[in-house]
């Protein structure tokens, strides 16, 4: 199907693997906001996990130790800004921002011998005669497993969340951390634990995008995903499902905007270029113009430091 | 065993020793970090710290130094203001590109009149230009209530895009054989940012950065306004009560910072650098984030930690040419400081007790 010069079947599947990077990172950093740590170094995480996947896979030849090596990157990162946070009390927002700086410093530093690289491609998933299906085939059945991952783990961010009880906890603890700890929950290590997995999946969806998207290494290459990431949190008012819908909506304005340059129409690059952070800003205008007049969505906790003495 | 007991006010003393002890353990963690990449960390640090004050051509450095330095302060005394607020300005970088833009724009389209005019008209249209890009985000906060943090920050990437579209379309050098980039404002006159005295660096952009300290100091030290942004942000409640208007708040604190950093992004492009190029910005306004907080939000910290921030700069220039360290080494460098302040930043808020807590 062809609308405008512009393949429908195609577009669907592309803005699946377009949308794989910030999906991973904005799921992991919902469960840290759940936990009530604002964490604005999800930018400086990918990069890291985008260089860190990149090493290992290509020192390993494997891609799936590429992504556990971004995953790990991320949360050592993570459990760096959970220490300064939790146990020296810094303020979150500055924090986050240095988080990012260095992330995106450490990073440019250790992927200088990785310029030009090619990194061992991550296979499709073979679905056999399933691929086969017109249509419906290419746009389901047609990408690599990190995809499927990415989908599984915001149902399971979903299911923890709502059924389980460290899911609960996790929320208690968000919501109000005095009282969680007054009833004898360890508050700072709930939230290590949910920042370290925010820094993992963010870790993981920079290595996706080194490893599979672009495929290759360049200096600062997540350009701005991080950001994006956090500002989908904010679009699903820190819910798993609408976190889907977010990340969709944003994979699926880039994979637009690069087939409208691949078919050129002739509107500058730059301009096009620009396409998914006008629409990010648009998003969160019209969302906090809905919520101004709703419930407040977000953990009520969030981005407070949490000290037992007081 | 270790426990912290919450100071009743933040101590003076412990608040302008962190700034020095970051620095001190940042020398160290980085003299490890160039250890490890297989340099001599003591002379890494000699030249990054040393030379460029005290070395064989420190002469032509310390010139370098007021170059860096002045558009990381004007920015920095700026963003203080928002930052002491609670309002997060962290798109400096964007409203800085677009003071460049708006200024150069000015100077590109009369070229070639020569005017006395023509670069006071510049300096107000650049820093327009910051305040309009820094009201963006201000005004969206202050009528739909949406996060200043992501939207300035997502206009740095559009402002990045806008300037690569502007260096290779509208503003693209009609004689520059094809090349992407401006005409070199430094050969045209009336446009230029000169040198003011010889040999020191200083330019206009100088001379503002001062003037944005010295403004910043009476605004937060001995004006009313100041006070009531202070108190804005230490108790948000109880400046209500006392009749701050939030709103009011959030449009001066972003459009002074936009204004600011839309000011240094117009003295650069119109002196040091000279030309609209899709790499003109150099990340200064991310920088002055680190500045800002080195300064501990105070004009005269500010002055310092500028300078300090220039010299690593110039520092890492030096570290790269004479003993090849890669240019992030500067990059991870700056970064482990605000880490480093961040952390010790503990001491100012809490004392540190050592022994079991007495009931």
């Amino acid at each position: 199907m062809i609308l405008g010069g512009i393949d429908i079947v195609t577009l669907i599947a592309t803005l699946m693997a377009a949308s794989t990077p910030v999906l991973l990172a904005a799921t992991g950093e919902l469960v840290a906001e759940k936990s009530g740590v604002l964490n604005l170094g999800v930018e400086g995480m990918m990069i890291i996990g985008a260089v860190a996947g990149f090493a290992t896979a290509v020192g390993t030849g494997s891609p799936v130790l590429g992504f556990l090596g971004g995953a790990i990157a991320g949360a050592l990162l993570a459990t760096l800004f959970a220490v300064l946070t939790q146990v020296f009390l810094s303020n979150q927002t500055a924090t986050g921002l240095a988080l990012t700086m260095f992330g995106l410093g450490l990073s440019a530093l250790f992927g200088k011998g990785f310029e030009g690289v090619r990194p061992p491609a991550t296979g499709k998933v073979p679905f056999g005669p399933l691929s086969e299906i017109p249509g419906l085939g290419r746009i389901l059945f047609s990408h690599d497993w990190v995809v499927y991952l990415s989908l599984a783990l915001v149902v399971a961010v979903w299911a923890f969340l709502r059924f389980t009880r460290a899911g609960l906890i996790l929320r208690a603890v968000g919501e109000n951390a005095e009282a969680a700890h007054a009833l004898g929950y360890r508050v700072i290590a709930v939230r290590l634990m949910a920042l370290a997995f925010g820094g993992a999946l963010a870790g993981m969806g920079g290595a996706y995008l080194s490893l599979v998207r672009v495929p290759q290494w360049t200096e600062g290459m997540t350009a701005g995903a991080g950001w994006i990431a956090l500002a989908i949190v904010v679009f699903a008012s820190w819910r798993a499902g609408r976190v889907l819908i977010g990340a969709y909506l944003f994979g699926g304005i880039t994979a637009l905007q690069l087939q409208l340059q691949a078919a050129g129409y002739a509107i500058p690059v730059h301009l096009l270029s620009m396409a998914p952070y006008v629409l990010t800003i648009v998003v969160l205008v019209v969302l906090s113009a809905i919520h101004r007049r709703g419930v407040q969505a977000a953990p009520a906790a969030l981005g407070r430091s949490f000290h037992a003495s007081t | 065993m270790i426990r912290l007991v919450k100071r009743p006010v933040p101590s003076k003393a412990w608040s302008w020793a962190t700034p020095l002890i970051a620095v001190l353990a940042t020398m160290i963690a980085g003299g490890i970090l160039f250890a490890v990449l297989g340099k001599n960390p003591v002379e890494a640090i000699r030249v990054i710290f040393w030379d460029p004050l005290f070395g064989p051509n420190a002469g032509y450095f310390r010139g370098q130094l007021l170059v860096k330095a002045a558009p990381l302060i004007l920015i920095a005394s700026g963003l203080a203001v928002g930052f002491k607020a609670g309002i997060w300005n962290i798109g400096a970088e964007g409203q800085y590109i677009i003071g460049a833009i708006c200024g150069a724009a000015l100077a590109l389209a009369v070229y070639p009149t020569e005017s006395a005019w023509l670069f006071p008209a510049m300096v107000i249209l650049g820093a327009l230009g910051g305040f309009l890009w820094g009201l963006i985000p201000a005004l969206l906060k202050v009528i739909f209530g949406t996060n200043e943090i992501l939207v300035s920050l997502m206009l740095v990437y559009v402002a990045q895009n806008l300037l690569a579209y502007m260096a290779f379309g509208p503003l693209k050098n009609p004689e520059g054989y094809g090349f992407p980039g401006s005409r070199n404002l430094q050969q045209y006159a009336s446009a230029h940012n000169p040198e003011l005295i010889a040999g020191t660096g200083a330019h206009w952009g100088v001379l503002a950065a001062l003037i944005a300290v010295i403004g910043a100091y009476i605004l937060m030290h001995r004006h009313i306004a100041g006070f009531r942004i202070r108190v804005a942000g230490e108790a948000p409640r109880a400046a209500r009560f006392a009749g701050v208007v939030p709103a009011r708040l959030v449009v001066f604190c972003l459009g002074l910072s936009g204004a600011l950093a839309g000011l240094a992004g117009l003295f650069e492009v119109a002196g040091p650098s000279g030309q609209i190029t899709d790499s003109f910005n150099a990340g200064y306004g991310f920088t002055a984030i680190i500045v800002a907080f080195l300064g501990r939000l105070h004009p005269i910290g500010i002055l310092l930690a500028g300078l300090l921030m220039a010299l690593t700069y110039i520092g890492g220039d030096m570290a790269q040419l004479m003993l090849s360290l890669p240019s992030a080494a500067i990059q991870v460098f700056q970064g482990m400081l605000l880490f480093f302040l961040l952390g010790f930043d503990l001491l100012t808020n809490y004392r540190v007790r050592i022994g079991r807590a007495r009931a």
